[in-house]
C-alpha cells in the first residue's frame, strides 16, 4: 500500500485581523493528518509564509463557538483562528 | 435585525425593545470611539467581525443574561468605519427593578468584550495605523 494513503483531511480556515494580514489570505485551505486538533491546525499555519507571526496558542473557533486547542476537528468543520478580541 | 449592523446605532429603537409595562427598570450602555489611545490621538476606527459567529456569540450571551436575571436585553455592535464619538456598542436590560437591569447590563457588555469576535484598526492623527490588541495594553500603558 502506498504511503499517501496515510488518512488525512482537509479543512478550511479563517482569518481575521492581523492574522489574515500575516498570511496574505483571509482563508487557507489545509491537508492535516487524521485525526487532527485545534492544535494541528495552528502548528500547520504557523509553518506557512507569515504563519510564523501567529501565537503558539491563539483564540481558536469551531462551527461558530470558541473552542479549546484539543478539540478534534473534522471534515467540513469551520474553523477560524482568531486575533485578540477587541469589540466594544 | 441581527446583533452586528453596518448601520449607526440609536440607542432610543433599542430601549423601545426591552420596555415593558411590569419592567420599572431600564439600565443601557453606549461605547463611543474615543479620540485617543494609548497615548496617541485616534481619527477613526475600522471595525470588522467574523460576522456569522459574531452573531452567534452576541445571541448566547444575551440568552445568558435573559437566563441569570428576569430581564429583557437588547444589544447592537457596529462595523465599518466609526469617527470619534460614533456609537461602537450599545446594550440595554429591562427589568422590574433596578438591580437585575444593571447586572445584566454590565454581564452583556462584559461579555461581548471578551467574548465577541471583532476587530478595530486604528487610524492614528500621525498618519500611523494599528490592530487594536487589548491583550497588549500593559506594553503602553
Amino acid at each position: 500500500m502506498p504511503a499517501s494513503i496515510t488518512p488525512s483531511l482537509t479543512v478550511r480556515v479563517l482569518l481575521f485581523a492581523s492574522y489574515a494580514d500575516a498570511l496574505g489570505a483571509e482563508s487557507v485551505s489545509l491537508t492535516l493528518p487524521s485525526p487532527a486538533t485545534l492544535a494541528t491546525v495552528v502548528e500547520h499555519l504557523r509553518a506557512l509564509p507569515g504563519g510564523e507571526q501567529l501565537p503558539a496558542k491563539p483564540l481558536c473557533a469551531r462551527n461558530l463557538a470558541h473552542a479549546a486547542a484539543d478539540e478534534p476537528v473534522a471534515a467540513g468543520d469551520e474553523i477560524a483562528i482568531l486575533p485578540p478580541l477587541a469589540g466594544g | 435585525m441581527g446583533f452586528v449592523t453596518a448601520e449607526p446605532i440609536e440607542l432610543a429603537p433599542l430601549i423601545a425593545a426591552v420596555q415593558a409595562p411590569e419592567r420599572g427598570g431600564v439600565a443601557s450602555f453606549l461605547g463611543l470611539v474615543r479620540n485617543h489611545h494609548g497615548g496617541r490621538a485616534v481619527l477613526r476606527l475600522e471595525y470588522s467581525a467574523y460576522a456569522p459567529m459574531a452573531e452567534a456569540e452576541c445571541a448566547r450571551i444575551v440568552a445568558e443574561a435573559e437566563g441569570r436575571w428576569q430581564v429583557s436585553v437588547a444589544l447592537r455592535h457596529r462595523v465599518g468605519s466609526l469617527a470619534v464619538g460614533d456609537v461602537a456598542v450599545a446594550a440595554a436590560a429591562a427589568s422590574a427593578h433596578r438591580e437585575a437591569a444593571f447586572a445584566a447590563c454590565r454581564y452583556v457588555i462584559e461579555e461581548v468584550k471578551r467574548r465577541v469576535p471583532i476587530w478595530k484598526r486604528e487610524f492614528h492623527a500621525d498618519g500611523t495605523e494599528v490592530w487594536v490588541d487589548p491583550t497588549a495594553t500593559l506594553q503602553h500603558a
